[in-house]
């Protein structure tokens, strides 16, 4: 859309299940009649042949030959439609339209606005409650949150993140921890083809403040304070962003069940190791909140043994190549990993980067190494460029040091691990004690 | 009949669209530069130089040139400018 604004016309080309996207996103920017041509999903996997045949096929959307939609749609004359585009407002009510509360949960889950487990409904009375868990003004402007790169960003205030963290079943005192995760920028519900999801993990002394659990089952549904506030990061995510609607405002394949909830807090007092918030500069004493971007893998293990150098690589190397693991581990598996010399997380990542490695031909063969990071080596772009330069059979490392996390959790029943997708990005550990 | 009870509308406030105009179009194709953008996702290289090779048969007047962005996922102004420069027109393909 950014050709057409500068008098270049264009036509943009997609599979045929992306259309209700492609054109919810063309209304969004204005350009409602921006053309559109598609080809059938799926072209992974297709060969040149099987290629040609959609572009001297039809266009199963418009149902029309292929190449007539590309041609007309940079020669056939503009109507009035395309001249003027579409300005609009959209809807952004303090509150629905009063109903019964049969017909208002059906509304809710006809409209995508929950998870489709049932929700606190967010009364007047309830939300005004909730507010009282933070000293910020409920117009005040969190943030804003997007599905994707390409869609527009949608605004909240402190009020429009208490009214989903009352769905959500949070208490009041959840609230800063909840503001939090909203004004973190990073939406738990991309839209994105691969089923990202996205996990928290609370640092300082606020765990203990509001009963979250690092105990037995922390990151599962066993802790009022860790499941709520989970859901309520994804509830408001759907909500604030405009959506997670499959089809349009979601995309995922095969969908993610960590979209419902997954946060919980790191053991620091049972911990060998420095807390992850004071690694990203944090003291102490503050109480923050990292969103852990990914989801995606989810590999388990116990010990170390005798074997586990050998374990972990395997596992390591099981990992997809562009998303970095999480290493998340038990206290006892903490503790164990300390008698084997890794008195910090720093030299656990830094074994991790080492030997997680792959020969290069299989590194290279995997369908996001090759969207996200070969553009960026055949520009010169290290590390990614040094490996392009290795030969087929030649080890290269998956993942950079840095990229590794490691969070101390779990309730010592069991010395286990695991390698859970994760991307740390920069600015994503916030201040919790900004919104009590 | 059951009482009606007011509820929050939880969702967040979206940007006010601006109504935008779509370029000129072309009186026809020939002789003019058409830009070919891969958009890099999996297999639309292979879509795009076919495109490009469908465009060599079948409407040798078009000059059809490959082009690709420095990544995906990003906007990359200098290949905009490039388009803008010398295109007459631009396909995109394949993904958003």
């Amino acid at each position: 859309m950014s050709l057409e604004e500068s008098g270049v016309p264009t036509v943009a080309v997609h599979t045929h299940v992306f259309a209700r996207l492609a054109q919810s996103v063309a209304l969004a920017n204005g350009m409602p009649t921006t053309r559109q041509a598609y080809v059938p999903q799926p072209l992974v996997g297709m060969t040149a042949e099987g290629l040609r045949g959609y572009i001297q096929g039809i266009d199963p959307i418009n149902d029309r030959p292929f190449m007539q939609e590309l041609i007309e749609g940079l020669s056939a004359p503009l109507n009035d439609n395309d001249l003027t585009g579409t300005s609009f407002e959209r809807t952004a009510d303090k509150f629905l339209e009063p109903d019964t509360e049969d017909n208002l949960r059906q509304l809710f889950e006809d409209n995508h606005w929950t998870d489709f487990m049932p929700i606190v409904l967010p009364t007047e009375e309830r939300v005004a409650a909730m507010l009282k868990g933070t000293s910020h003004a409920p117009d005040e402007v969190v943030g804003r949150l997007r599905p994707t790169a390409f869609r527009e960003f949608w605004e909240f205030t402190v009020e429009k993140v208490a009214v989903n963290a009352v769905m959500a079943g949070a208490r009041p005192e959840y609230l800063p921890v909840i503001l939090a995760h909203a004004a973190s920028g990073v939406s738990a519900r991309s839209s994105s083809t691969t089923s990202f999801a996205c996990y928290s993990v609370i640092n300082g002394p606020i765990r203990s403040e509001i009963g979250m659990s690092d105990g037995i089952g922390a990151m599962g549904p066993h802790n009022h304070a860790n499941v709520s506030i989970g859901r309520a990061y994804n509830l408001l995510s759907v909500n604030l962003q405009g959506g997670s609607e499959p089809g349009d405002t979601y995309m995922g394949s095969l969908g993610n069940p960590m979209n419902y909830a997954l946060t919980f807090p790191e053991a620091e007092e049972r911990s060998p190791w420095q807390p992850l918030h004071v690694q990203r500069g944090f003291k102490a004493e503050d109480s923050t909140v990292s969103v852990f971007f990914g989801g995606r893998y989810h590999i388990a293990g116990f010990g170390p043994r005798e074997t586990w150098a050998e374990q972990f690589k395997r596992a390591i190397a099981a990992c997809q190549h562009n998303l970095p693991p999480t290493l998340i581990v038990d206290p006892i598996t903490a503790r164990q990993f300390v008698d084997l010399g890794f008195d910090s997380k720093e030299k656990l990542s830094a074994w991790i980067a080492e030997n997680g490695t792959l020969p290069a031909v299989e590194y290279w063969d995997d369908l996001w190494v090759q969207t996200l990071q070969l553009p960026m080596a055949k520009a010169g772009v290290e590390p990614y460029a040094a490996k392009l330069k290795a030969a087929d059979d030649e080890e290269v490392s998956l993942f950079e040091a840095k990229d590794i996390n490691i969070v101390v959790t779990g309730g010592e029943t069991q010395g286990a691990w695991k390698l859970l997708a994760g991307r740390l990005a920069e600015g994503a550990t916030v201040s919790i004690d900004d919104w009590r | 009949m059951a009482d009606k009870i007011t509820l929050h509308d939880p969702r967040g406030f979206p940007p006010v669209v601006t109504g935008k105009t779509l370029a000129p179009r072309l009186e026809s194709l020939d002789g003019k530069v058409v830009y070919l953008v891969d958009c890099l996702f999996d297999n639309s290289e292979i879509f795009m130089d076919q495109l490009g090779q469908w465009f060599a048969e079948n409407m040798p007047d078009v000059d059809a040139r490959m082009i690709k962005p420095k990544a995906s996922w990003v906007d990359d102004p200098d290949m905009r400018s490039n388009i803008e420069a010398d295109g007459d027109a631009a396909i995109l393909g394949v993904g958003l």
